[in-house]
């Protein structure tokens, strides 16, 4: 039973994780149709600027507040850094798809050495908070509390993602997007201020993710975007682009199967499971869960 | 997006208009000898002692050189495979590096842990590399456009992780499977045979470019051509798009597991970074930095890119570069950060790759000689 | 000769290698409906998509729109929409996975009274139906919809592609009855294929043929001729007099 438990909320801990990725790589592809590459990027500078705000920021440091302080400069400098690429790369390729993910190809290789270049291939340190290190007792299971952050920041995300599409003139904006970009502007809306907007908000979800998995996984190394990349890739696929429900659901699924079978089985075996399970879904359903696969 | 697109892709080096200039016709019959004229060139090279300082760290027929060079040809070789799918038929893979990676394990494998003699373990693994290219194309390729990009990168992922956590222990797992030499053939095996490896590799890309050539030049090419352009006119024509995809997936996959084989050779070893994503988007930037749908573009593109990936490392660590103030000579010794930025530069500005560079000078040229 | 509202001249359209229009030039007179007539794939949704600039990537458009004194081509497709070209598209396209009272929130702009007193007045049932989604709508409602949707705001002239496309007889009707009421404020060019709808609404007609205008003129008096109308749109006489 407490397995069982611990299991379920370290699955759930790297569900949160695959959501705060994956969320903003389906609002980006399916408003704007770009696969993007770049968004492991996004989750490295999180990462840096949050470890570097606790030892250089006035005011930031490893705990209490100053800690949140680190994390909202970290989740600030990735929504940046998401913003310029929209506009400096992205843009001038409106509606050009392929040349966009090449672009996003060569932003990832060039983006994780230069993280590289300023930092070093080795992982670092995260300053963490000291509460962070300590378990929590559920129902009798020792859980990480790094873990469950996680999973109460991603929670929080969900809702004020949810809240924003569904209240918000812009949250409108993107839900119709997302469906049909073309009729959008033919209703004389400019969409692509939407798309910086998309690019803004998963920025800051995936810097966050950086945030929170350094403090989950103790280190920060540059190509820890990338793997983490190809599992919300997955997510994405699975849950269907453009649908951030869809997306929490299917980060659900693979976290909770990627631990379950690694512990039960193999390790390793999670992660296969996982890619059969994508290969199912596309198999049963050719279109993809969602519509936007079918015209993509 | 139904299908990926090089729109932007130009026509062949062919179709530049020489015969526009006068006083080249003598040039213009040579033409079609040229790739002969340069393959004789490159098997000779290794009887060279010359030495280029800066290009090269020794003389051209060192070891160290000829196996940069072997690296770099393979490479050019695996590039026009991938070309194939990418600039040819429009397919946009994220997984080739998963055949890639079958052909070096599945040598390395065969040899050093079942002790199979060479050429049967090279033939198996190819065998095996097409067969696994053709099933797995044939889950993959129900789906089109990004969901298939998705999917290749998925399966490629598989092939890492069960790499990287070394089931049965047959992958060395992280620390890589160095190859047993005892039983490979004499002639394959220590630094004075470089120079060997390096006409299998001249050889192996020899024969993907001829490969590549014949296929694009057949009813089938024309067939792949029309599906990058517009799938949906060949299915109007009664072709079936399923079909012809899955024959360039397969075929394409098969090259590359060949080139694996002659890769584990060169290296003598496999180490778990081939099997990377990362593996397939470089061949993606080397179709693209060398213009993707060329015969010779992808090809330029995978030699050069690889050569630069090597050279610039030392590059980065040069005099010039350490004289930099840190924030530029830190970037500058980080080869992937000078090929992506290399690379995105490209993509805006030479969006044919390199073998659009002389039709794009040629007008150049030509204006230059009129203000004459 | 009282002054167009829009002006197309010399318009060429190609994509992906096909010449779809080879230089269609026409007028929409400012009050009435102006119908856009000729057999599928002559072209017609094309060119409602070229002057709104909805060409798809890769087409390429040349000749002249203008209304006004202003050019439309080369500007982008939302600020033509602002300055009151309004778009009902082929389909009805509207957002199936929002709500009616969404999609016509999604058509309000800012510093503009939505003139919802008025579209309420012509569609009561997108009033009663706010909290349905669109997608759950009959296809005649989600055509009320997309016209209503464009009606929220002041516009100068109406692009309406097929709006009795697919509709039942009865539905088909009430689509026109509203088009004609629509007509008598802002002028429309239409796309229609219902020859009776035809009869019911247009003052002028274009018909397209080949890529090109084949004739221009008032449209009742086309109808009238059987066989110029049999030959230009392939329809026989007992279509054009049911």
């Amino acid at each position: 039973m407490n397995t069982v438990v611990l299991l379920t909320l370290t699955g759930l801990g790297l569900a949160a994780l695959y959501f705060l990725v994956a969320s903003g790589l389906s609002l980006v592809f399916g408003l704007a149709d770009v696969l993007n590459f770049a968004h492991g990027l996004f989750l490295g500078v999180g990462a840096y600027a949050t470890w570097w705000a606790s030892g250089n920021l006035p005011g930031a440091g490893p705990d209490g507040f100053g800690f949140v302080l680190a994390v909202v400069f970290g989740v600030l400098a990735g929504s940046l850094v998401a913003v310029l690429v929209e506009l400096v790369l992205i843009r001038p390729l409106y509606s050009r798809t392929i040349e966009q993910v090449l672009v996003t190809v060569g932003l990832s290789l060039a983006g994780v050495a230069l993280l590289q270049a300023t930092w070093g291939a080795d992982p670092r340190p995260f300053p963490r908070p000291d509460w962070s290190r300590g378990v929590t007792s559920v129902l009798g299971a020792q859980v990480p509390n790094a873990g469950l952050l996680l999973i109460v920041a991603a929670a929080v995300v969900l809702g004020a993602l949810l809240a924003f599409l569904r209240w918000t003139r812009y949250g409108l904006i993107i839900r119709a997007g997302v469906e049909n970009r073309e009729m959008v502007t033919a209703l004389g809306i400019d969409v692509r201020k939407a798309f910086t907007l998309v690019f803004a908000i998963g920025g800051a979800a995936a810097a966050l993710a950086g945030a929170l998995g350094g403090v989950y996984f103790g280190t920060v190394s540059p190509g820890q975007g990338g793997s983490l990349l190809i599992f919300a890739f997955i997510v994405v696929v699975i849950g269907g682009m453009g649908s951030v429900v869809g997306s929490a659901y299917a980060a659900v699924a693979v976290g909770l199967l990627q631990q379950f079978v690694n512990y039960y089985g193999t390790s390793g075996l999670g992660d296969l499971c996982v890619v059969g399970l994508l290969a199912v879904v596309l198999l049963l359903r050719p279109q993809g869960l969602a519509g936007k696969v079918a015209h993509a | 997006m139904t299908e990926v697109k090089s729109a932007e892709a130009p026509a062949p080096p062919a179709a530049v208009p020489d015969e526009l200039t006068p006083g080249r016709a003598r040039w213009h019959g040579l033409r079609p000898y040229l790739p002969l004229v340069a393959l004789v060139v490159a098997a000779i090279l290794p009887y060279s002692t010359l030495h280029l300082p800066g290009i090269f760290e020794g003389p051209l027929n060192s070891p160290g050189t000829l196996q940069l060079l072997a690296i770099c040809l393979v490479f050019g070789g695996l590039a026009a495979g991938y070309d194939l799918l990418f600039g040819r038929t429009g397919m946009l893979s994220f997984g080739h590096a998963l055949y890639f990676a079958a052909g070096v394990y599945g040598t390395d494998i065969l040899v050093t842990k079942a002790g199979l003699p060479l050429w049967q373990a090279g033939v198996l693994t190819v065998i095996g590399g097409t067969t696994l290219a053709a099933l797995l194309g044939a889950v993959a390729l129900r789906t089109v456009g990004i969901a298939f990009a998705m999917v290749t990168l998925a399966f490629a992922q598989v092939g890492a992780i069960l790499v990287a956590r070394d089931f049965g222990g047959l992958t060395g797992g992280e620390e890589g499977l160095p190859l047993d030499v005892s039983g490979l053939p004499s002639a394959l095996v220590g630094v004075t045979n470089t120079v060997n490896l390096y006409w299998l590799a001249l050889a192996y890309l020899a024969i993907v470019v001829l490969v590549v050539h014949r296929v694009s030049g057949s009813p089938t090419g024309r067939v792949l051509a029309g599906l990058r352009d517009d799938e949906r006119r060949i299915g109007v024509l009664g072709l079936d798009p399923y079909r012809f995809k899955l024959v360039a997936f397969t075929l394409a996959g098969g090259l590359a597991s060949a080139g694996g084989v002659v890769y584990v050779l060169i290296v003598g070893g496999a180490s778990p970074h081939i099997t990377s994503s990362e593996l397939t988007l470089s061949l993606l930037v080397m179709v693209v930095l060398g213009g993707p749908g060329t015969r010779w573009g992808p090809v330029l593109g995978g030699v050069l890119y690889m050569y630069l990936d090597h050279r610039l490392t030392a590059f980065g660590s040069s005099e010039a570069v350490n004289s930099l103030p840190a924030f530029l000579s830190h970037p500058l010794s980080q080869p992937l950060f000078v090929l992506g930025t290399v690379f995105i530069l490209a993509v805006y500005f030479f969006p044919g790759g390199l073998a659009s560079l002389r039709s794009r000078l040629a007008p150049l040229l030509t204006a230059i000689r009129r203000s004459r | 000769m009282v002054e167009p509202v829009l002006s197309v001249a010399d318009l060429s359209v190609r994509i992906a290698g096909l010449h779809i229009l080879q230089g269609v030039s026409f007028e929409v007179a400012p009050t009435g409906v102006t119908v856009l007539l000729g057999r599928n794939g002559v072209g017609k949704t094309t060119t409602l998509r070229a002057i709104v600039g909805l060409t798809p990537r890769g087409g390429e458009v040349r000749g002249s729109v203008r209304m006004g004194a202003r050019s439309l081509l080369a500007r982008p497709t939302h600020r033509l929409v602002r300055d009151g070209l309004g778009y009902v598209p082929e389909d009805r396209c509207v957002f199936a996975a929002l709500t009616v009272a969404e999609n016509l929130r999604l058509a309000e702009r800012r510093g503009v009274t939505p003139a919802y007193d008025k579209v309420f007045a012509l569609f009561p049932e997108l009033e009663r139906r706010g909290r349905q989604r669109a997608g759950s709508l009959s296809g005649g409602q989600q055509q009320m919809l997309a016209i209503g949707r464009v009606l929220l705001n002041d516009n100068r002239l109406l692009l309406v592609d097929e709006p009795t496309k697919g509709l039942a007889p009865k539905v088909v009707t009430e689509v026109a009855e509203v088009l004609e009421r629509v007509a008598e404020s802002v002028p429309v060019l239409l796309v229609e294929q219902n020859l009776a709808v035809v009869r019911r609404l247009a003052t002028d007609a274009v018909v397209l043929s080949a890529g090109k205008v084949a004739w221009t003129g008032d449209a009742q008096e086309l109808l009238l001729e059987t066989a110029l109308t049999k030959s230009l749109l392939g329809v026989g006489s007992a279509e054009v007099h049911s």
